[in-house]
């Protein structure tokens, strides 16, 4: 089976922090210990919503040496294709669920002298984790995290009381703003910036931290993509001799997997490459939305990221 | 003649680039000898009045040229090892936005690469160019000395005396080629010493 090693696990709490973010935490159904992991991790959480497998990836906020449980933090998105809904809604104390083993994308650079962490919102949880890592290894790191109000401010409660020198909080209703310009400049050499958070932030942060001379090598970022419905497709998978449909609210990668083609995957969010599939023939435009092909590669024709990009057009055939 | 094409080699081997002006809070230049005629071809006023020039002229007379820059700040010094200390204390003062050129031989471009490195700069981040002697800082496998300013291939190790084939293998973290005895299975068969790339 393609993607990282799967893990039963039941539901031990769920404990809703406001009115958007609620946090699920996991044992192993069989007692057992699970994985340490590395802050920034995450795990495809499997959901059986109806017919519909859900494969989501969230980040793990727990201290990554607990073994004893695993913890993510779920904000609820009304207007996506229900994974999220399904975590609010239908998952409760005692449910037992699949996880997969923690895959990390966005690991902190051990060779940093200082990390410097900027979160939006809820890319406030694969910190919580690097933050418990840093702690344990003696590290020096500073949090600048935006939230929309105080009271969706998750953690930032637990932030600021333990660790009131190092967490900075800036609220969008009371017009509170990161100065970034100011905040980069003067960092000691050797400091690492990472930020995730919504897709402008991101882009303001790389292109800000470029600008003032910051090696590309010392700005990291996460963005998972989640699959975005569009018009349904035809696909040929030319090795496993299929020919499938995907659907209005499918992803490709979903599609093959449901015509029982074992397609490789990891994070199922455009960002690790896991699930690059070579184009054999097509007539038609692809839309890609990945991060992980180059510009050159996009306009090639010749690999597509099937867990977040589609196609639009008569023929399409793939290497799968 | 201060350009060398290097011929294709193993990975292990550095390769180098032409350096270019990069934006930045300030800018860093180490180099030796005829490394001196890449920072003239690559300084813009802007860049220096942000620039630490620190240069190692072996022989050379760039000195006043490279005064005539105008850089924030200049030092010259004898040796790397002079400069060393000077080295640390710019590193260790630099903040976030600093760009790091270095250039003239593989010795001294090895060396302020690690120093940088250490300091936390990432080692793709760092512009070299290489210009002049083709001379190596080689480390002897079996004693672990250095030799510096190696012409020849094989040379004589100069802490333990064994000959030495002059390898392309390189370590980032020495900031030196490994040099490996060559007559080690036959005992004083060393064959005649010739220039690196002849």
């Amino acid at each position: 089976m393609s993607g990282a090693q799967k893990i039963p696990v039941t539901v031990m709490a769920v404990v809703p922090l406001n009115e958007l973010v609620t946090r699920f935490e996991f044992k192993r159904t069989d007692g057992g210990l699970l994985p340490t992991f590395s802050g920034g991790a995450h795990t495809v959480v499997e959901m059986r919503d109806g017919d519909t497998p859900r494969m989501n990836p969230y980040s793990l906020m727990s201290d990554p040496m607990d073994q004893r449980s695993y913890a993510i933090s779920v904000r609820r998105d009304d207007a996506g294709r229900g994974g999220s809904l399904f975590m609010h809604k239908n998952v409760h104390v005692g449910d037992e669920m699949v996880i997969s083993n923690p895959v990390n994308l966005f690991s902190l650079d051990l060779r940093a002298k200082k990390q410097l962490f900027i979160a939006g919102g809820i890319g406030i949880t694969p910190f919580l984790a690097q933050i418990k890592q840093m702690e344990r290894l003696g590290g020096r790191w500073e949090l600048h995290y935006t939230c929309r109000s105080k009271a969706l401010g998750s953690y930032v409660d637990e932030l600021t009381t333990q660790h009131p020198n190092e967490a900075h909080v800036y609220y969008d209703d009371q017009e509170q703003r990161i100065d970034l310009t100011a905040l980069l400049d003067g960092q000691p050499i050797g400091t690492h910036v990472y930020v995730c958070g919504p897709k402008g932030m991101i882009d303001w942060v790389r292109k800000t931290a470029a600008a003032e001379g910051w090696p590309r090598e010392s700005i990291h970022y996460e963005e998972f993509l989640a699959p975005q419905s569009g018009k349904p497709f035809e696909v040929k998978l030319a090795v496993s001799n299929k020919v499938i449909q995907v659907g209005e609210q499918e992803s490709l990668l979903e599609a093959i997997e449901r015509s029982g083609v074992d397609a490789p995957y990891l994070c199922r969010g455009g960002a690790c490459g896991q699930c690059e599939t070579r184009v054999i023939d097509y007539t038609g435009n692809f839309i890609h939305r990945d991060h992980w092909l180059d510009d050159a590669e996009h306009v090639s024709g010749e690999k597509i990221m099937p867990c977040v990009s589609r196609f639009e057009g008569k023929t399409l055939v793939l290497d799968r | 003649m201060s350009k060398f094409a290097f011929p294709p080699s193993m990975t292990s081997r550095p390769v180098y680039g032409r350096l270019e002006p990069r934006a930045g809070s300030a800018h860093l230049m180490i180099a030796d000898a005829e490394g001196a005629e890449a920072i003239l071809d690559v300084a813009t006023p802007d860049m220096m009045a942000k620039a630490h020039i620190i240069y190692i002229p072996k022989g050379t007379d760039f000195g006043d040229r490279l005064r005539a820059l105008s850089p924030a700040q200049y030092y010259e010094g004898p040796s790397y090892a002079a400069a060393e200390q000077r080295i640390a204390k710019a590193f260790d003062d630099a903040k976030m936005g600093l760009q790091v050129y270095l250039s003239g031989t593989e010795g001294v471009i090895g060396q302020a690469q690690h120093a940088a490195m250490q300091a936390g700069v990432p080692h793709t981040a760092i512009q070299t160019e290489h210009r002049g002697s083709t001379a190596r800082r080689m480390q002897c496998v079996h004693c672990k000395g250095i030799t510096e300013d190696v012409e020849t291939d094989p040379f004589q190790c100069s802490h333990c005396g064994l000959h030495l084939f002059v390898r392309d293998h390189y370590s980032r973290r020495l900031a030196a080629f490994q040099g490996v005895n060559i007559d080690a299975e036959d005992p004083g068969n060393v064959p005649e010493a010739k220039g690196i790339y002849e």
